[in-house]
C-alpha cells in the first residue's frame, strides 16, 4: 500500500540550530501512529515541520505522493493535514463556536460541522458562546481537536494532547479517537506517557536528539527496547534514575 | 456649561474618525501608525485636489475617495508594511515615521505651505437651534454620527462577520490562524484598507470642517493617539469614549482659558496614562 505522508531524510532547522536530523518517516493511511520521545526529542519541530510551520526542504515530505515541503501551513492545510498543536492554542477572543468555524476556514469538503461536533462532545454545545479560553483544560482540548476536525481533514496530527490534563479527561479524549480512524482519518499522536502511546497505537516512532531512534509496531516493541530508545539508557538504568 | 459639554462632544467625534484606523491597525496588527495624521491630511488634500479638477459636488468627491483609499491602504500594507512587523515594533514605527516625513515635504512641494479647505457652499457655517438658546453646528452634528455609525459598523464588523474572525484570529496567534488556512498578510492588508477609509473620511470631513495645511497631521496623530490610549488599545466603542472625553476636556480648557484647551486634553490623557494605564475600555484577552 502506498504511503499517505512520507518523509526521506526530513531536517529542520531553528535559525542555525538544527531540530531534526535525517528522519525517514512513513504512515499508512487508516493507521494511528504514535510519536514518543523525551522533552527537546524533535516531536513537535516534526509535527511543525510536517504542517509548514518550520520550514523544511521541498522534497522532505511527499504527503499523497505530492510534496509538501516548503509549502505555507495554508496551503497544506488545503490538502488534507490538520494539527491539533501542543498547549491547544485557543483563539482567547473568539468564543467555543467562533474557534470552532476558524477550523472551517480551509473550506474543505467532509462531514464535519459544528453540530456534529457538539454531538461528538456535547459539553461544547452547552458552552459555545463562552470564550474558548474560559473552558476548563479538557473542554479546550476538545474545542482544539474539534477546530482541526473542521478542516475535514485526511490526516490529524495531535500534538501532547494530554498535556496537563487530569487522567479521567486524557481517557475520554482517547476514547473518542479511534472512532475517528475508524471513519477513515489517520492519526499521528505525540505523546509522553509512553503506556498510552503503546495502548492507543499501532506503531510507535521513538524519536531521540532529533532523530529516529526506534520504531515497530506497538505491540510487539519491549519496554526495554522503549527504554533505550527513549532515554538513550535500558530500563533497568531508566528505573534507577 | 451645556453648549461646552455639547461642543465637546461633537469635538470628540471627530477625534473618534482621527482614531478609529489607528485603534483598528493596532488591534489587528499591534502596528502604531505614527503617520496616521499625515495620512489624513494626505485624504484632505487629495479630496481639495480632486474638487480642484472636477467641479463636483464635495460629498461626491468625498464618496469617490472612500474605494480609493481602500485600495491605497491594501497596496500599502502588502508592499510596504507587512515586511515591517514581527515581534520589534521599532520597523514599524520607523518606517511610519519615514512616510510621515515623505508625505508633509511632498504635500508642502505640490501644495506650499497655505492653508486649505474645502468649499461646502455654507453647508459648514449652517446650525440647528436648541433650546436654552443652544445652537449645533450641521457639520459637527453630522461628524459625530458619523463618528457613531463608523464605532459601530466595526464593532459589528469586528464582532459578526468572517472577516472580523479573521482579524481577531490573527491578532491572537498568527502561526494558529496560518495553520487555519488564513492568509495573514492579506488579513493584515484588508484591516489597513478599512482603516485607509476611515482615514479618508476624517481628512475630507476636516477639510470641510476648518483650514488644513501640510504640517497639521503630528498634531491629529496626536488626538487620535490620546483618543486610543485613553478608552483602551483595541477597543472601538472605548477609542469613541475617549474621544468624545478629549473632546470635552479640551472644550472645557478653550472656556477657561483659549489657549487651555489642547493642555487640559493633555492633562487628561496623561492622567489615564498614570491611574489606568491599560486605557479605560482596554480589549478583553482571555
Amino acid at each position: 500500500m502506498s504511503a499517505l505522508l512520507q518523509t526521506s531524510d526530513l531536517t529542520a532547522f531553528y535559525g542555525d540550530a538544527q531540530a531534526l536530523f535525517g528522519i525517514d518517516f512513513q504512515l499508512t493511511a487508516g493507521e494511528m501512529v504514535a510519536v514518543i520521545g523525551a522533552n527537546g526529542a524533535g516531536k513537535s519541530t516534526f509535527m511543525k515541520a510536517v504542517t509548514g510551520l518550520v520550514k523544511t526542504t521541498p522534497n522532505g515530505i511527499h504527503f499523497q505522493g505530492q510534496p509538501i515541503g516548503g509549502l505555507p501551513p495554508g496551503e497544506i492545510v488545503k490538502r488534507g493535514i490538520a494539527l491539533v498543536p501542543e498547549g491547544r492554542r485557543l483563539f482567547p477572543s473568539l468564543s467555543v463556536e467562533e474557534n470552532l468555524l476558524m477550523g472551517a476556514f480551509a473550506k474543505r469538503p467532509g462531514p464535519w460541522s459544528v453540530e456534529r461536533l457538539f454531538k461528538l462532545f456535547p459539553i461544547l454545545a452547552e458552552k459555545r458562546a463562552q470564550p474558548a479560553t474560559s473552558l476548563s483544560g479538557g473542554q479546550q482540548q476538545m474545542v482544539a481537536i474539534g477546530r482541526a476536525l473542521m478542516s475535514n481533514p485526511t490526516l490529524l496530527l495531535c500534538d501532547e494532547l494530554s498535556l496537563g490534563l487530569a487522567p479521567i479527561v486524557i481517557k475520554e479524549i482517547y476514547d473518542a479517537l479511534p472512532a475517528l480512524c475508524g471513519e477513515g482519518m489517520t492519526v499521528v499522536i505525540v505523546e509522553q506517557d509512553v503506556a498510552m502511546a503503546q495502548q492507543v497505537s499501532q506503531r510507535i516512532y521513538c524519536f531521540q536528539e532529533g532523530r529516529v531512534s526506534l520504531h515497530g509496531r506497538s505491540d510487539e516493541l519491549t519496554r526495554e527496547q522503549i527504554s533505550q530508545a527513549y532515554f538513550g539508557i535500558s530500563a533497568e538504568e531508566a528505573s534507577h534514575a | 456649561m451645556l453648549e461646552t459639554l455639547i461642543q465637546g462632544l461633537l469635538l470628540g467625534g471627530l477625534y473618534c474618525l482621527f482614531a478609529l484606523g489607528q485603534s483598528l491597525m493596532f488591534g489587528v496588527m499591534r502596528l502604531t501608525n505614527t503617520a496616521q495624521g499625515d495620512f489624513i491630511i494626505l485624504g484632505a488634500y487629495a479630496a481639495i485636489a480632486s474638487l480642484g479638477a472636477v467641479a463636483v459636488s464635495p460629498w461626491l468627491i468625498a464618496a469617490l475617495l472612500l474605494p480609493l483609499a481602500f485600495g491605497f491602504g491594501y497596496g500599502l500594507q502588502r508592499q510596504v508594511l507587512n515586511s515591517t512587523l514581527g515581534r520589534d515594533p521599532l520597523p514599524s514605527l520607523v518606517v511610519t515615521f519615514g512616510l510621515s516625513i515623505v508625505i508633509q515635504n511632498l504635500l508642502l512641494q505640490l501644495f506650499s505651505a497655505d492653508p486649505r479647505s474645502i468649499e461646502t457652499d455654507g453647508f459648514n457655517t449652517q446650525s440647528i437651534a436648541l433650546p436654552g438658546n443652544i445652537s449645533v453646528g450641521t457639520l459637527p452634528l453630522l461628524i459625530f454620527a458619523l463618528a457613531v455609525a463608523a464605532t459601530a459598523a466595526l464593532q459589528w464588523l469586528f464582532n459578526r462577520t468572517q472577516l472580523g474572525r479573521a482579524f481577531r484570529a490573527v491578532s491572537d496567534d498568527r502561526e494558529i490562524a496560518e495553520l487555519m488556512g488564513l492568509n495573514a498578510h492579506h488579513v493584515y492588508a484588508l484591516a489597513t484598507a478599512v482603516a485607509f477609509v476611515l482615514i479618508a473620511l476624517a481628512g475630507a470631513l476636516q477639510a470641510m470642517r476648518t483650514t488644513v495645511s501640510p504640517s497639521d497631521g503630528p498634531l491629529l496623530l496626536l488626538f487620535a493617539f490620546e483618543a486610543v490610549i485613553i478608552g483602551g488599545m483595541g477597543s472601538f466603542w472605548g477609542t469613541l469614549v475617549g474621544a468624545l472625553l478629549l473632546g470635552i476636556t479640551q472644550q472645557i480648557g478653550f472656556r477657561i482659558d483659549p489657549g487651555w484647551g489642547i493642555w487640559f486634553g493633555h492633562i487628561v490623557f496623561l492622567a489615564v496614562l498614570v491611574v489606568r494605564p491599560q486605557g479605560l475600555f482596554p480589549k478583553t484577552r482571555g
